[in-house]
């Protein structure tokens, strides 16, 4: 297969040499990149504050694709999942959107009494120069709630830009709420999304530990707790790409530290749980040990019950293809814990230093890619002949058309892969998929059986 | 209860769109040009758009769709897309190699005012397209329009990229099937051939969207009209144009370019526009309705009248696109059943016309909306004041057929969360047998778990 010149550097083979890839490149133009655009990530990013107004200023497209398409679930409102949208037309491009943007969060604020309301702006609201910032001040002055512009305009960048704007959208409410009683004990959980009750899974885990979670950003979020953001003691970031933005200007105004975390796979999870033990372990004195306690009884439950799925899994091979580059550092060892082995691994985002620990990680002769498209993709699983994908909505039917099982590590999992009890709910994913019978009927492996 | 926000009382609304029952124009044209043959959909504009497109289509199809994208940045909206589209022309025919490459265009490049003919112009020039290749084109800014009227520009993006004529007229008609899915365009084709009819069917996302496993990726499917195919139609009898919204302009070309008479028809869905359908065919082309299909209409009709006692009366609430919802009001006219609510994001005057003349004295008592604010919301609000018997529409239907506890049948696009559509037509006679097996799987499982004991019945 003909990798495009350009991209040749995009794509290494590790020799536990840490050879050098090139990313946080922009995607040359004409290639059928897996890759999105600011506006989504910003999307994605706010979409789970459930009690907040979400506005796309646009023209109904940028609505009609994010309506309700992740599964971040909410406890309480759900004003979240309904789609509103400007619904700008040909006139409003030439005489401008900002009325008809005014009008709608009027109408909006009065109807559903939201406690905040984020407006993004898209492609074309950049182009013809809607003073979208001065609306939502105006609009904040009027119905006395924080109406926050969201500059997540398309072309702006990638995917990776969207997170700086939505964390610039969070930054505005952080700091404007009372932090009064509240433990020394606390944390903000950052870059987790309740992705079918992960949020969850997690905050219980710490309940346990004895730690008060001030706010999750944005699972499940809820606007007076994001207010009081800057009470807690700790920042503790997941999924790095998307939240380290709003980490880092937290450390600087308020003085909080972060550090990063990933609640996938047994020794990420655990190892996340013992780091904020250990953050905590002056203020209280008891904190290691109900944590090591916590963590032994998960892992004792866990590992009768993945023993059954090792068996069948034991040797398979993996290729991983996901947006964030550190998702994948534990997706690869959670695969251990199967006893499978990634060979190839990528992402559309992952920066010089995801890539770094990759390299240091993946086993020699994996195959290693920023950015890639299905060509490429496909050529990769075929050439190692793996078993299982995992990876999101564009990816999935491409495995499946080539006899390979498959999982879904995006925004469309139906099912908490988050946690200790994630990992069983991972291993069964991941079995039900790669010992299907119906691999045994379609032409690939049908072929090689002769 | 997941619309607890939605309020009995209709407010007016000057300024909004809430839960939309329409999407932007650029995926009408990737998903039109998916039914050229060795043909791959590029993206002018951001890499979002492309993104999201890809991803609801292959959400509907569960199959890779491929596209390119011009992956725009602030530089291009300063200086123009034309770098972009270039570099781009120029890495698809070198990496990809489709045989032709269809660009369309996006909000963000229509008001920056990138003039795609032109840049296409200057890749010829450049001698940036091989031999053989060719590049189409059409204009869908998201602002104007639909989804429908993205399909529509694109079908007319083919015929002038693609068509051609020799001069030789010949007895095959053109159909123009408008955006159906690839089991209907299967289907159209059988009726053709039974008829003994050549057709060319543009275009045709049969084999494209609907591939079999294989155990191989093909990035460009068996499926889709040819080029050799379109460069025919230039000579043909007729052309037969499925649904005024998505098809007319492409058969309009058609005349305006080579003079190919056109005819607009509704998409044959339910019996009274497939004896349309069918009946134009035979006539355009000259032949006889052979005795099957007469067997074929007798059968739905068979149907109907074994079912007919379930269907009286029943209101029925619906919303989706244009060129379905005329022929599926009349057909629920036929069965005796009683459209109550309808939304259709897709703007046009003609939307209403056509209801109020399928609908006849029934039009007064119902309510229809198309165009703005005719979206889910409002849709939810009549549905709150007066409760239909059965609800048809896309998957987003799904939030209020639970809420409101109504029978719910799944037609258009998008459906994301059932399959069937890409197998089972909903056009023909046989289509309308698969309507009524769904209506009525619908409204009878829906009696059967909720009725009483005493009206629990095992035989209906």
């Amino acid at each position: 297969m003909d990798i495009l010149q350009s991209r040749k550097k995009q794509v290494v083979r590790s020799n536990g040499q840490g050879m050098s890839i090139v990313c946080e490149k922009r995607s040359a133009s004409g290639s059928v990149s897996q890759r999105a655009c600011v506006f989504c990530g910003s999307r994605v990013v706010l979409y789970p504050i459930a009690d907040a107004l979400h506005i796309v200023h646009g023209p109904i497209g940028c609505a009609a694709y994010t309506w309700d398409i992740r599964g971040s679930v909410s406890s309480g409102p759900e004003l979240h999942r309904l789609s509103f949208s400007t619904d700008l037309r040909e006139t409003d491009i030439i005489f401008g959107g900002e009325k008809k943007l005014e009008a709608m969060l009027d109408e909006l604020i009065d109807q559903y009494s939201p406690k905040a309301a984020f407006v993004y702006a898209t492609c074309v609201v950049g182009v013809i120069g809607d003073d979208v910032a001065a609306i939502c001040k105006k609009m904040t002055n009027k119905k006395k709630i924080p109406v926050i512009p969201v500059h997540s305009e398309g072309f702006k960048g990638t995917k990776k830009d969207g997170y700086q704007a939505a964390c610039d959208a969070i930054a505005c409410l952080v700091g404007t709420g009372s932090i009064s009683g509240i433990s020394p004990v606390s944390i903000n959980i950052m870059g987790e999304f309740n992705l079918a009750g992960e949020t969850w899974i997690i905050k219980e885990y710490f309940k346990k530990m004895g730690i008060e979670v001030i706010t999750t950003m944005t699972g499940d979020g809820r606007v007076e707790e994001l207010k009081r953001a800057h009470g807690a003691k700790l920042n503790v970031v997941q999924c790095s790409g998307s939240m380290m933005a709003i980490a880092k200007t937290m450390k600087e105004k308020y003085g909080i530290p972060f550090i990063r975390v990933s609640y996938f796979g047994i020794e990420d999870m655990a190892d996340a749980l013992y780091q904020i033990a250990d953050y905590f372990k002056e203020q209280d004195r008891g904190i290691i040990e109900r944590t090591e306690k916590l963590v032994r009884k998960e892992i004792l439950d866990l590992n009768d019950q993945l023993e059954g799925y090792r068996q069948d899994l034991a040797g398979k091979k993996a290729a991983i293809y996901v947006g964030g580059a550190f998702k994948a550092l534990s997706l690869i060892k959670a695969l251990r814990h199967l006893g499978m082995k990634t060979v190839v691994v990528g992402s559309q985002t992952g920066n010089a230093d995801d890539y770094k620990r990759l390299q240091a990680l993946a086993e020699p002769g994996t195959i290693i890619v920023d950015d890639s498209n299905p060509v490429e993709l496909a050529s990769f699983v075929l050439e190692k002949d793996v078993d299982l994908f995992i990876g999101g909505v564009k990816e999935r039917p491409i495995a499946y058309k080539l006899g390979i099982g498959f999982c879904d590590h995006n925004h469309e999992r139906k099912i908490p892969l988050a946690g200790f009890a994630g990992m069983i709910n991972f291993a069964k994913e991941v079995h039900k998929s790669v010992i299907s019978p119906v691999w045994n009927l379609v032409p690939r492996r049908y072929h090689r059986a002769d | 209860m997941l619309l607890r926000h939605t309020p009995k009382e209709i407010i007016k609304r000057s300024a909004l769109t809430i839960s939309p029952a329409k999407t932007c124009q650029p995926i009408g044209a990737m998903y039109a040009a998916l039914g050229v043959h060795s043909c791959l959909p590029h993206s002018h504009g951001s890499q979002g758009c492309c993104s999201y497109h890809r991803s609801a289509l292959t959400r509907h199809y569960k199959d890779p769709i491929m596209a390119g994208t011009s992956s725009f940045t602030e530089g291009s909206c300063v200086f123009g897309g034309q770098a972009n589209l270039l570099q781009g022309i120029s890495n698809i025919f070198t990496i990809y190699e489709p045989d032709i490459i269809a660009v369309h265009t996006t909000c963000l490049s229509e008001t920056i005012g990138d003039d795609v003919n032109q840049i296409v112009q200057k890749a010829k020039d450049d001698g940036k397209v091989p031999e053989g290749k060719k590049i189409i084109h059409c204009n869908t800014p998201s602002y104007v329009g639909s989804h429908v009227t993205g399909f529509s520009n694109m079908v007319a993006g083919i015929v002038k990229g693609l068509a051609a004529s020799t001069g030789i007229k010949t007895n095959t008609i053109n159909i123009i099937p408008g955006w159906v899915e690839p089991s209907d365009m299967r289907e159209i084709k059988r009726i053709a051939k039974d008829m003994g009819i050549s057709i060319v069917l543009f275009p045709d996302t049969s084999d494209v969207v609907d591939t079999p496993q294989t155990g191989k990726f093909k990035m460009y499917p068996d499926g889709g009209v040819t080029q050799k195919e379109m460069a025919i139609t230039g000579d043909s009898k007729a052309t037969l144009a499925l649904g005024s919204f998505a098809s007319e302009a492409g058969a309009k070309q058609l005349d305006i370019s080579f003079k190919v008479p056109f005819k607009v028809l509704d998409i044959p869905i339910g019996l009274s526009a497939t004896d349309r359908f069918i009946e134009s065919l035979s006539s355009v082309a000259g032949v006889k309705v052979p005795d099957s299909f007469v067997a074929e209409r007798g059968r739905l009709v068979d149907v109907i009248t074994d079912m007919s006692q379930y269907f009286y009366g029943k209101k029925v609430a619906l919303f989706g696109d244009p060129d379905q919802l005329i022929p599926l009001t009349e057909f629920l006219i036929d069965l005796n059943m009683k459209p109550v609510h309808m939304v259709s994001g897709t703007p046009g005057k003609k939307f209403m016309e056509r209801i109020e003349e399928v609908s006849g004295d029934l039009f007064k008592t119902m309510n229809v909306q198309n165009g703005a604010q005719a979206d889910m919301f409002l849709l939810h609000q009549w549905i709150k004041n007066e409760k239909p018997d059965l609800l048809i529409g896309n998957t987003y239907g799904k939030y209020i057929a639970r809420d409101e506890g109504i029978p719910f049948v799944r037609m258009g696009f998008p459906i994301l969360d059932r399959i069937g559509h890409s197998y089972f037509p909903t056009v023909g006679y046989s289509g309308g047998i698969r309507i009524l097996e769904k209506m009525l799987d619908a409204i009878l499982d829906h009696k059967d778990a909720t009725c009483s004991e005493i009206e629990m019945e095992l035989v209906l």
